[in-house]
């Protein structure tokens, strides 16, 4: 790959380094050509299509942002920023729930208590209670506090909400430090390559579903959720990811046919994971996101970080699954 | 800086943290000119959202109305009140010697903006109540200062009534465009029009 220099005579400190500019210059170059394309071809600013693309490559660089930012804080540091990144992703999530006066108290658990706790586990890589925690601890903690509060309206929808914001905002995203504090053996250190290995897969199968459901203009599977979404955009997506998997192997621990079928199934989750959020978003109302929005809550972080969500959890288990890990 | 700026910066950043406290700057832009702000009100936290809401430099001209008899009961209450917020103090019980919206005048008079909220107490569902005539009567005494109504959303469900711990949810402040007191304007007819332009701010339900 390289010619001059040889990356594996490199201190792992100097790959990762290397690895941080190739990217950032990468999407500076990406960035500065949209731009130039929109000026040329005089695109009008309104245009669904380019505001579709900026918000994509905006993405990118929030997702590259926080990657590096991880990195140079260390693991507490990359707790903290994900966990920051979770607090606010569950603020977007709540306020479009319309939750009730009596989930308060469960509401005061789910941000001041479940929330630093998963965060704390990550951080001291008890991964055996960290993977149990919310689906089992915190699934019968929040129905009782629920119950307690003595209101029965909608109890069960209720719930739900809760537990399914509790599930995708900290849960899901929390997986995401857990896979820089994996330790596989002759690997250490390098969870960052990990972390980008996942993000860039994410990314790829979203960007490529986009491309393929444009180029393809197949019959949406489900228009009234996303008219964009179709099984083979779906799967042309997940096999892009798979071959930048493949291509990106080398950094990763695994061997090349791993690395295709891991970067598949994140890219595959990813993806499904972001047609997920789009209904979320159709049932809880709005059309419209960034500021420009009429409704009070929708952010457009939780749109961000829908795929990492998602994808972030079935990585991190099924490579500690396929690698028996652990840690 | 002093403790009180340094208070008040922390203040507004757990506001924005907890709330996001968005300003949809919808009717007119945010601007360093006398203003009268009117809002609905739901909750104990109404003035702590418009105050974080607005742009840092203009907060510090920016004053709220406290009732004397709670908000100087206890020296902490009194910092907050004075030195944070500078806010003008009022009476609730009415004494018929003095003008209830002295202070209020007074602190127009000496060039501040203020934020009221007309209904008087907190409405904690539904629709705002009718307004209280004080409004009618600052437009007609200060017919130079702009009346900004703006409408605070989602704020009641922060922390609702009983609790002590806010819950983190987005609320925003939406702010309208400038209303203006009509020559030979009844008092009811433009404090309906007031309580109107506010409630034309709300988002719509989902």
């Amino acid at each position: 790959m390289m010619t001059v220099i040889d990356p594996r005579h490199l201190s792992v400190d100097q790959q990762v380094g290397l690895l941080f500019v190739i990217l950032f210059g990468a999407l500076l170059l990406t960035t500065a050509g949209t731009t130039l394309l929109a000026l040329r071809r005089g695109t009008d600013s309104a245009d669904p299509r380019h505001l579709r693309l900026l918000r994509d490559l905006r993405a990118l660089w929030v997702g590259a942002l926080v990657f590096w930012v991880a990195w140079v804080s260390g693991p507490v540091g990359a707790t903290l920023a994900f966990g920051i990144f979770s607090f606010l992703a569950l603020r977007e999530f709540i306020t479009l729930a319309h939750t009730r006066r009596s989930d308060h108290r469960s509401l005061i658990l789910a941000f001041f208590i479940v929330l630093p706790l998963q965060y704390v586990l990550v951080g001291n890589r008890n991964f055996d209670l960290f993977t149990v925690f919310i689906p089992v601890y915190v699934f019968l903690a929040i129905p009782v506090l629920s119950a307690l509060a003595g209101d029965p309206e909608r109890f069960l929808e209720r719930n739900a909400k809760i537990q399914w914001g509790i599930m995708v905002c900290v849960f899901g995203l929390s997986h995401a430090p857990a896979l820089l504090l994996l330790e596989f053996p002759r690997y250490e250190g390098r969870g960052a390559f990990l972390v980008f290995f996942l993000v860039v897969v994410a990314a790829v199968a979203q960007i490529a579903q986009e491309l393929m459901s444009r180029w393809l203009r197949r019959r949406p599977v489900a228009r009234h959720i996303d008219r964009s979404f179709s099984y083979r955009a779906w799967l042309a997506g997940a096999l892009a990811a798979a071959v930048v998997g493949l291509l990106l192997f080398w950094i990763t621990p695994f061997k090349a046919p791993q690395a295709l079928a891991i970067a598949f199934i994140a890219g595959g989750a990813g993806t499904l994971g972001e047609f997920v959020m789009k209904a979320l978003k159709k049932d809880a109302g709005v059309r419209f996101w960034g500021n420009r929005a009429s409704i009070t809550g929708a952010v457009g972080l939780l749109d961000r970080v829908a795929p990492l969500c998602f994808a972030a959890p079935v990585f991190f288990h099924s490579v500690r699954w396929f690698f028996q890990l652990r840690a | 800086m002093s403790l009180a700026d340094a208070a008040g910066i922390l203040l507004a950043f757990i506001a924005r943290l907890i709330t996001g406290a968005q300003g949809h700057w919808k009717g007119c832009p945010p601007m360093a000119e006398q203003r009268i702000y009117f809002a609905n009100h739901q909750s104990h936290l109404d003035w702590v959202l418009i105050w974080a809401a607005l742009p840092h430099d203009l907060r510090a001209g920016t004053r709220p109305i406290a009732a004397r008899d709670y908000w100087t009961s206890s020296r902490f209450k009194q910092w907050l009140t004075t030195e944070v917020f500078h806010a003008v103090y009022v009476s609730r019980q009415r004494s018929d010697d003095q003008d209830p919206l002295e202070p209020l005048v007074e602190a127009l008079k000496a060039g501040d903006s203020l934020v009221i909220f007309p209904e008087g107490t907190r409405s904690l569902k539904g629709d705002p109540l009718p307004f209280k005539s004080g409004l009618y009567h600052l437009a007609q005494l200060f017919p130079d200062v702009r009346l900004i109504p703006a409408w605070i959303d989602n704020v009641q469900r922060v922390m609702p009534k009983g609790e002590v711990v806010p819950v983190p949810i987005l609320c925003t402040v939406t702010f309208g465009a400038p209303l203006a007191l009509q020559p030979g304007e009844e008092k009811r007819d433009f404090l309906e029009r007031a309580r109107d332009a506010v409630l034309e701010l709300r988002p719509p339900a989902p």
